[in-house]
C-alpha cells in the first residue's frame, strides 16, 4: 500500500510498503528506495529472547546472539569477522527479553554475500569455545562495569520488584554467578529450540526490488528450521504498592516507578499512549517534566513510559535526584498523578499531545535503517501495514473524557516503587 | 575528522570501488553565506518530507573565562527559557504541537540547537531560533531553577559515576595547559557560581549571525534554503568590532609520561586507557598526519578484526576487549588514544606493559603496505552508511564547519584517506606514540587483590 506520512500537514512523499511472500514461502515487508546505494535488512524470532533462559543459565540467548556472528560454516570467528569487514557488511544479532533480533545492512552489490554469511550464523553457528569464552568475558566485563552504577541497580532491582517470580525479573544478560555455568551444549540447545521460521518477521529498505528481496530473504532464511519449540511464558501484572529500597551512599538517589500497563489490542490503548505522552513522555512539555523540572528544578531527567511487552503491559518511570530531596520528588510525582486522574487534561493539552504525536510519525521514517527498524517492529507488535495510514485518525478520535476514563482506571494503582540511595527523609 | 568514525557506522563502497580517490561524501551538500557573515550548509535528503535544522555557534567550554566554567553549557539551558516575543516555553511548546523534537548539546568548540521537523514548518523553526539568537529574556528566578537543574545534570553524568569522575581527571591531566582539561559541564564549585550577569554576558559576546553555522538537512533545496535565511537571519546585524579571536591555551610538546590512578569501591572492572597529545585536522604542521592516524587508529584498534584486537583478545587472552581511537576533530589539539580491559587474571599494570611492548615492535617493524591499504578501503567504506541519515549528515557538517573546516574538506575526506601512504602511517605513529608523551590512566577496584563486591 501506499502511504502518505504526514496526512494533516498535506506533504506528498510517501513509504510503499509491500507485504510480500518469498519463494519459499516467507512472509516480509519491502520499500524499495535507491537514494542511498545501501540496502537494510532487520528481522525478529519472536518470542525467542531472554525469557526462553533456564533458571540458572540466565543469559542463554544474549550469549548465543554475541556468538551467532563469532564464525559459522567452514569460517572461524576472525575468518568470518574479516568477510564482513572486507566487504563492508554489518552483521549483528541481539537479544531483548521477548525476541531475538538481528541487522543485516549491506551496499547493493554486496547483498549476496551478505545474505550468504547470515544463513551460515542462522543455520550452522560453530559455537567455538574461543568464541564463546570470548563473549562471555566481554559480556562479564560489562556486568562488572555497572555493579555499582546507581541506575543500573535500580535497573536489576526493578525487574526483580515489578515482575516478581516471571521470566522477566531476571537480568537478560546473566549475571555474574549465572554465565560460567553456560556451556556449549546449552547454546546449542537455545539455538535449536528458538530459532524457527515460524516466529521470523522480516523488513528489508533499500536499494532493491521485489526480486532481489525475494533472493535476499530465501538465501538468508531458507535453511532456517520449520518450527521452534518455546517454554510458554505467563503474563504477569505489576503488583500494586510494592516498595524496595537499596542502601547505598550516592550523590544523587535514583527513583523508579511502576504500575499495570495496557494491552497493545485493548480499545483505550490508544488513549492509554496519549495519556502518557501527557503525564510524562513528552520531553519538554510533559506534566512531570514541568512540576519536577522545570518549577522544582529538582531533577535533570523525569519521565514515564508505556511499555508493550509480550507479556507485561506496564507504566513506568523514574527520575534522580540530590538525597535531601528525594522524598519531596517523589511527592511531586505522586502528586502529579493524582492531580491528573481527578483533573484530567486540559482541551488545549490534549491537542497538543495529539499534533506531536501525529506530526512526528514522519521523523521515524526518514532514513533507511530507521525504516526498517520500525517495520520488524510492527510486526513484533502484531501491528498491520494498514496501521501507518490508520494512526492519525486513531490518535485524533481521543477525547478529553477517554483520557480522563483510562487515567481513572491505570493511574489511580498505587505505585510500586523501587529506590536506590540513602533512605528517604 | 574522527567524526566518521563516531558518528557513523558503516557504508556502501564495494571492495572493488571504493578506492575513494574520487569518490566525493555527500556530494550533494552545498555552502553560501550571507551578507552578515553567517555560513550555511544545505544538504538536500528528499525521501521523506522531513528536515533537521541545527544552528551552531562557534563558541563552547574551550571558550570560557578561568573561574566560569560550565558557563557555555548554562547557557545552552537558558536558551529555552523564552524572548519577549516567544515567552517562556513557547518555543519548545510550538515545536511539539508541530509534531518536531528538538534538543541542544554543548561541546568544546562549539554549542548547537536543532529541531527535526515536517518540512514545512521550517521557515517558522528559522524565525524563532533566529528570534533567540538576538532577543533572549531571563530573569533570577529561572536562572536560580536551571542551575539546580544542570547541578543534578552533573550528579547523574559524573558524581554518580566513578568512570566519569575518571574521565574529567584523566583529561585535566591529559591537558597541561589547554581548556580541554576543564570539564564541558563545569566543576561544580564554579556552576554553582554562575549568575544571570554572566550567562548574558557570554550571549552577547558569541551569539551574533557571524559567529553561527547554519545547517539544513532534508527535503529542502539550496534556493528554498537561501531565501528563507536572508529573510530570517540575515537581517540580523553581525557583532560591531573585532571578530571573534579563538586563540586559546596552547599545550607545551610533553616532556614527560604522566599517570592518573583511581582507586574506588564502586569500581568491579578495571579499565586502562593510553593516551598522547596528537594533531588535528584543523591543527597539524602538514596535511598528511591527521588522516594518516585516522587511518592508524583503524589498523590498530578499530574493531574485532584490529591488530590489537588480534594480538590481545584472540591470541594473547589477556584483554577482554581493546581499542583504539583518533580523535582529530578538534579546533585545538586532538588525541590518540587506546583502552583496554583485562582478562581475569591479567593486572591493568602486566597489560599496560604488554601494549607498550607490542606498540614499540609496530613502530620498530612498520605496517605493512597491505594492511594500511586494506584499513584504508573500510574506512572510506564506512562513509556511504552515514549519508542514510540526514541527521547524520547534518552533525558530521555542521561540527567540521564549526572548527573551521569548509565544505570540501569534508567532502574530499575520502580522498584524503586514500592517499595515506604506509611512510606517512608509521611516521606518524612515530612521532605521536612515545612513552615520554603518554599518559596512562588506570580504574582499580578499591583493594588491590579483593574480589569484586558480589552485592550492588
Amino acid at each position: 500500500m501506499t502511504l502518505t506520512l504526514t496526512p494533516d500537514a498535506g506533504a506528498e512523499a510517501a513509504v510503499n510498503v509491500v507485504e510480500r511472500t518469498s519463494p519459499s514461502g516467507l512472509s516480509y515487508w519491502h520499500v524499495a528506495d535507491s537514494t542511498v546505494p545501501l540496502v537494510a535488512m532487520r528481522f525478529g524470532f519472536r518470542g525467542a529472547g531472554a525469557t526462553q533462559d533456564t533458571d540458572g543459565l540466565e543469559g542463554t540467548a544474549t550469549l548465543a546472539a554475541a556468538v551467532l556472528d563469532e564464525g559459522a560454516g567452514p569460517h572461524d570467528a576472525l575468518a568470518f569477522q574479516t568477510l564482513l569487514e572486507d566487504n563492508a557488511i554489518r552483521l549483528s544479532f541481539d537479544a531483548s527479553q521477548d525476541n531475538l533480533t538481528g541487522e543485516l545492512t549491506v551496499v547493493a552489490d554486496t547483498v549476496e554475500l551478505g545474505a550468504e554469511l547470515l544463513s551460515l550464523a542462522l543455520t550452522q553457528p560453530r559455537f567455538d569455545e574461543d568464541a564463546i569464552e570470548r563473549a562471555r568475558g566481554q559480556i562479564m566485563a560489562g556486568l562488572r562495569r555497572e555493579l555499582n552504577d546507581p541506575e543500573a541497580i535500580a535497573s536489576r532491582l526493578s525487574s526483580e520488584t515489578f515482575f516478581p517470580d516471571h521470566p522477566y525479573a531476571r537480568p537478560s544478560r546473566g549475571s555474574l554467578e549465572s554465565l560460567p555455568t553456560i556451556s556449549t551444549g546449552d547454546l546449542r540447545a537455545y539455538h535449536q529450540r528458538a530459532l524457527g521460521r515460524d516466529r521470523l518477521h522480516i523488513a528489508i529498505v533499500g536499494d532493491i526490488d521485489a526480486d532481489g528481496a525475494d533472493a535476499l530473504v530465501d538465501a538468508a532464511f531458507a535453511g532456517v528450521a520449520e518450527a521452534s519449540s518455546l517454554t510458554t511464558v505467563s503474563r504477569i501484572d505489576v503488583p500494586a504498592g510494592t516498595v524496595r529500597h537499596q542502601d547505598l551512599d550516592v550523590a544523587q538517589t535514583v527513583i523508579r516507578f511502576a504500575m499495570p500497563g495496557i494491552d497493545r489490542d485493548d480499545p483505550d490503548f490508544m488513549a492509554a499512549f496519549v495519556m502518557n505522552h501527557i503525564v510524562g513522555g513528552g520531553t519538554f512539555s510533559s506534566r512531570l517534566f514541568k512540576s519536577v523540572r522545570e518549577e522544582r528544578g529538582l531533577t535533570y531527567s523525569v519521565y514515564s513510559y508505556l511499555a508493550v511487552r509480550d507479556h507485561a503491559p506496564f507504566i513506568g518511570g523514574g527520575a534522580s535526584t540530590r538525597p535531601e530531596r528525594a522524598q519531596e520528588t517523589l511527592d511531586v510525582i505522586r502528586d502529579v498523578l493524582s492531580t491528573f486522574v481527578a483533573e484530567g487534561p486540559s482541551e488545549e493539552e490534549l491537542q497538543a499531545a495529539k499534533d506531536f504525536l501525529i506530526g512526528s510519525y514522519p521523523l521515524r521514517f526518514d532514513s533507511s535503517q530507521k525504516i526498517s527498524q520500525q517495520l520488524v517492529g510492527m510486526q513484533l507488535e502484531d501491528m498491520p501495514i494498514s496501521y501507518m495510514a490508520e494512526r492519525a485518525a486513531l490518535i485524533r478520535a481521543i477525547t478529553v473524557d477517554d483520557i480522563r476514563r483510562v487515567a481513572a482506571r491505570l493511574l489511580n494503582a498505587p505505585l510500586s516503587l523501587v529506590i536506590v540511595g540513602q533512605p528517604l527523609t | 575528522m574522527t567524526v566518521f568514525s563516531a558518528a557513523l557506522g558503516s557504508v556502501g563502497l564495494t571492495p572493488a570501488n571504493a578506492s575513494g580517490g574520487d569518490m566525493v561524501f555527500a556530494p550533494s551538500a552545498s555552502e553560501f553565506t550571507l551578507d552578515n557573515g553567517m555560513r550555511v550548509v544545505v544538504i538536500p535528503d528528499r525521501r521523506a518530507p522531513v528536515v533537521t535544522h541545527m544552528i551552531w555557534y562557534k563558541v563552547g567550554a574551550a571558550d570560557e573565562a578561568p573561574g566560569e566554567s560550565g558557563i557555555a553549557h548554562f547557557l545552552e539551558h537558558l536558551m529555552f527559557k523564552g524572548t519577549e516575543a516567544n515567552p517562556g516555553d513557547t518555543f519548545s511548546q510550538t515545536i511539539a504541537q508541530l509534531g518536531g523534537t528538538q534538543n541542544a548539546f554543548t561541546s568544546y568548540d562549539y554549542t548547537a540547537y536543532f529541531q527535526r521537523i515536517a518540512v514545512e514548518h521550517l521557515p517558522l523553526m528559522m524565525q524563532m531560533e533566529a528570534d533567540r539568537m538576538k532577543n533572549l529574556v531571563l530573569s533570577d528566578d529561572v536562572v536560580s531553577s536551571e542551575r539546580n537543574v544542570v547541578l543534578e545534570e552533573r550528579a547523574s553524568r559524573v558524581d554518580n559515576d566513578p568512570s566519569a569522575q575518571m574521565r574529567e581527571t584523566y583529561a585535566a591531566t591529559f591537558f597541561q595547559n589547554h581548556p580541554y582539561g576543564v570539564p564541558i559541564i563545569g566543576w561544580r564549585h564554579e556552576i554553582e557560581d554562575l549568575s544571570r550577569e554572566d550567562a548574558l554576558a557570554f550571549y552577547a559576546r558569541y551569539y551574533t549571525p557571524e559567529n553561527a553555522i547554519l545547517v539544513v538537512a532534508g527535503d529542502v533545496d539550496e534556493d528554498a534554503v537561501r531565501g528563507l535565511a536572508e529573510t530570517h537571519y540575515g537581517v540580523i546585524p553581525p557583532r560591531d568590532g573585532a571578530v571573534t579571536d579563538r586563540r586559546r591555551p596552547r599545550e607545551p610538546e610533553p616532556v614527560a609520561e604522566r599517570r592518573v590512578e583511581l582507586r574506588d569501591a564502586r569500581i568491579a572492572q578495571p579499565l586502562l586507557q593510553i593516551g598522547y597529545l596528537a594533531p588535528s585536522y584543523t591543527l597539524s604542521d602538514d596535511a598528511t598526519t591527521p588522516p594518516a592516524l585516522d587511518v592508524l587508529a583503524h589498523y590498530l584498534g578499530d574493531g574485532a578484526t584490529s591488530h590489537l584486537y588480534r594480538t590481545f583478545v584472540h591470541e594473547r587472552r589477556t584483554a577482554v576487549s581493546v581499542g583504539a581511537f583518533y580523535n582529530g576533530s578538534s579546533l585545538d589539539h586532538g588525541g590518540f588514544y587506546f583502552f583496554a580491559y583485562p582478562a581475569e587474571g591479567v593486572t591493568s599494570q602486566e597489560l599496560e606493559a604488554e601494549i607498550e611492548a607490542e606498540l614499540a615492535r609496530v613502530l620498530a617493524d612498520g605496517i605493512s603496505e597491505d594492511d594500511v591499504e586494506r584499513a584504508k578501503r573500510n574506512l572510506i567504506a564506512q562513509t556511504v552508511f552515514a549519508q542514510d541519515s540526514q541527521a547524520s549528515l547534518a552533525r558530521i557538517f555542521g561540527s567540521s564547519l564549526a572548527v573551521g573546516e569548509d565544505l570540501s574538506d569534508v567532502q574530499q575526506w575520502p580522498s584524503r584517506i586514500s592517499a595515506v601512504t604506509a611512510d606517512q602511517v608509521i611516521a606518524a605513529a612515530r612521532a605521536v606514540i612515545q612513552p615520554h608523551r603518554a599518559v596512562v590512566g588506570l580504574q582499580l577496584p578499591q583493594a588491590p587483590e579483593a574480589p569484586a563486591p558480589a552485592d550492588g
